[in-house]
């Protein structure tokens, strides 16, 4: 009973949402986008799982003194003192306020969101770093990437028709017929593939939110 | 009384017949600004019964000038709705919502002054729907098809018929790596993407994540999932969990091998990243829906030393993979993987029948090319996306 239930609902949500792709009655469309609200309010609740989970192994990790133990102290500070003040701001007597603006908000827009394009920012390095290990010559097919590459590098900045003439049209060649032929090749096989998952997962013949395959 | 006369046949003529009483000023609702009080030499009047989704207006032009019209919904602020031409005496009002109260006037283009404020309700707007929506026939006779495709293969598989699936080089290389882990005495990280599980992606990493989970039980080697999304920790804690008792070893499962990280996409970033720097696993198995932080994880993962197998169904992630990464799978070989590990034969049935399908949705493909070729756009403008 307890294998068989999550199957059926399973099964039973899966081929409604199949049906209702081609069913225009408001009464399905309707149940088809409370399914979608239910998954935000299912999430919200998970939500207080995740804040769980965050804070007992963080605890265990100060408790038996792990390996960077301090590292959880700071995670469990940021935790509690912006969860305080994003639910009991309003409630402090004069408020917190840091200069001008509430405590809650100074934070966000002055340590939350520069963190945040700092993390990105780190993308440029990366690229860098990757493209550099990427272009190395190998190989046969190594080197014709990186001719390819140096070109649609060359046509999207305007020195790169000083450089290189015609560097544009050759570029834009490359990104429309050889480069867009296998974005669509990998895309209509990952889209079959997800359509068969999908299938496999309906039918029960496979239960990752189960654990894996079936039995 | 000879001009509301004069207005109300205008309204009659833009096919007001039978219209309810315009409702007349009613100043009290409306935002007071530095306007003329309302002209009383100025007037406006409203209609909605004969215009299915509209309000129809109607005015009296005022010394032949031009003159703006002006609306206010629920907030009682009036915004420019059309500026009309000198002699224009109707507009319909397109734009309602189905329902929804609107206030009226009209402003002579050249002074402030103003007519009186009309309100009007847009009419509520009768839904027509297809019980069958025809314009996705393609979708469902293709979707047809490919079921049966993969339900016949099941059943074959289900009879005892022998199915080969060619090598995966990314998923052969999962033993291995951990393996690689075990020897080494470090741990598998396995990150599951940064979507939620109502994502194809994410799901097909739950299955693989399966396997994996099963394996370093096997070997008792230290496994870590962070999580991005609330639902997918709670997925992968009872894969995990399952996993393990499957392999024979429940007590080996701890609670906090699947942890809860930041629903934040760059703090959840910087924590994996973080992690790989400072507790360097032997083997990062980065499979799912990946963005923006693709890179800077297989780049974290790469200088920390680890084997590092990815696989992601999005195609900008996939260039980062598969150059950070020792092992990527592509698109489809990420929904082959469970299928490929478990081996079972039902499953095994499933890929094959996708692969057939494939087979004849390149033919079909080809036939379009040559139809549009010459000039024949029925077939292709069939299966256009609508």
């Amino acid at each position: 009973m307890k294998r068989q239930v999550p199957i059926v609902l399973c099964f039973l949500t899966g081929a409604f949402v199949v049906v209702a792709f081609f069913i225009g009655h408001p009464l399905v469309v309707d149940l088809n986008e409370k399914l979608d609200e239910l998954l935000i309010i299912v999430t919200a609740f998970a939500l207080v799982l995740g804040v769980v989970s965050f804070a007992q192994h963080h605890t265990k990790k100060i408790q038996r003194k792990q390996k960077d133990w301090r590292n959880s102290i700071v995670s469990l500070t940021s935790l509690g003192l912006m969860a305080f003040l994003g639910l009991f701001e309003s409630m402090l007597k004069s408020g917190a306020v840091i200069g001008d603006r509430p405590a809650f908000d100074w934070l966000f827009t002055y340590a939350f969101t520069p963190l945040q394009a700092t993390m990105f920012s780190l993308l440029a390095f990366m690229i860098a770093s990757a493209a550099f290990r990427a272009f190395r010559i190998k190989n046969v097919e190594a080197a014709v990437l990186m001719i390819a590459a140096v070109i649609v590098m060359l046509g999207r900045v305007p020195i790169g028709q000083y450089i290189l003439p015609h560097s544009l049209e050759i570029s834009e060649w490359i990104m429309n017929n050889p480069n867009l032929a296998a974005q669509r090749g990998i895309l209509i096989g990952a889209a079959l593939g997800a359509a068969s998952m999908a299938i496999r997962v309906i039918l029960g013949i496979e239960r990752p939110y189960m654990g894996g395959a079936g039995d | 009384m000879k001009k509301p006369l004069f207005c109300l046949l205008i309204v009659l003529l833009t096919g007001a017949a039978g219209a309810q009483e315009p409702i007349l000023a009613d100043p009290d609702s409306a935002q007071t600004d530095s306007l003329a009080p309302p002209s009383h030499d100025f007037f406006l009047a409203a209609d909605s019964s004969q215009e299915p989704m509209g309000i129809a207006l109607a005015w009296e032009p005022s010394q032949g000038i031009p003159v703006m019209l002006e609306r206010a919904s629920h907030d009682s602020i009036f915004l420019p709705l059309s500026t009309q031409e000198a002699g224009a005496r109707s507009f319909v009002d397109t734009t309602v919502e189905s329902g929804v109260e609107y206030l009226y006037r009209v402003r002579m283009a050249d002074s402030n002054v103003v007519s009186a404020t009309v309100r009007a309700t847009a009419p509520h707007a009768v839904q027509e729907y297809q019980f069958f929506r025809r314009e996705r026939l393609n979708a469902l006779l293709l979707f047809l098809f490919y079921a049966a495709m993969i339900i016949g293969y099941i059943l074959m598989a289900k009879r005892g018929a022998s199915l080969f699936i060619r090598k995966i080089a990314g998923l052969d290389a999962v033993d291995e790596a951990i393996g690689r882990a075990t020897e080494m005495g470090r741990k598998v990280l396995y990150i599951p993407g940064i979507m939620s599980v109502d994502n194809i992606q994410t799901v097909a990493s739950m299955s693989i994540l399966g396997y994996v989970a099963e394996k370093t039980a096997s070997y008792g080697t230290d496994l870590e999932v962070p999580n991005k999304d609330p639902l997918v920790l709670a997925t992968a804690k009872e894969v995990v969990k399952e996993a393990y008792l499957k392999a024979g070893r429940p007590d080996y499962f701890q609670e906090d091998m699947v942890n809860y990280v930041s629903y934040d996409q760059f703090a959840f970033t910087a924590a994996v990243q973080g992690l790989m720097t400072r507790e360097k696993p032997a083997t990062n198995f980065l499979i799912g829906s990946f963005y923006a932080e693709s890179l800077i994880m297989a780049e974290a993962g790469n200088a920390a030393g680890a084997i590092q197998v990815a696989g992601t169904a999005e195609l900008a992630q996939l260039p980062f993979f598969v150059v950070a990464c020792d092992y990527t799978l592509i698109g489809e070989e990420l929904y082959a993987a469970s299928a490929y590990l478990s081996k079972e034969p039902l499953m095994m049935g499933s890929i094959k029948g996708q692969d057939l399908a494939k087979v004849v949705l390149v033919g079909l493909i080809l036939l379009g090319v040559v139809l549009a070729s010459f000039g024949q756009h029925g077939f292709v403008d069939f299966f256009a996306q609508r």
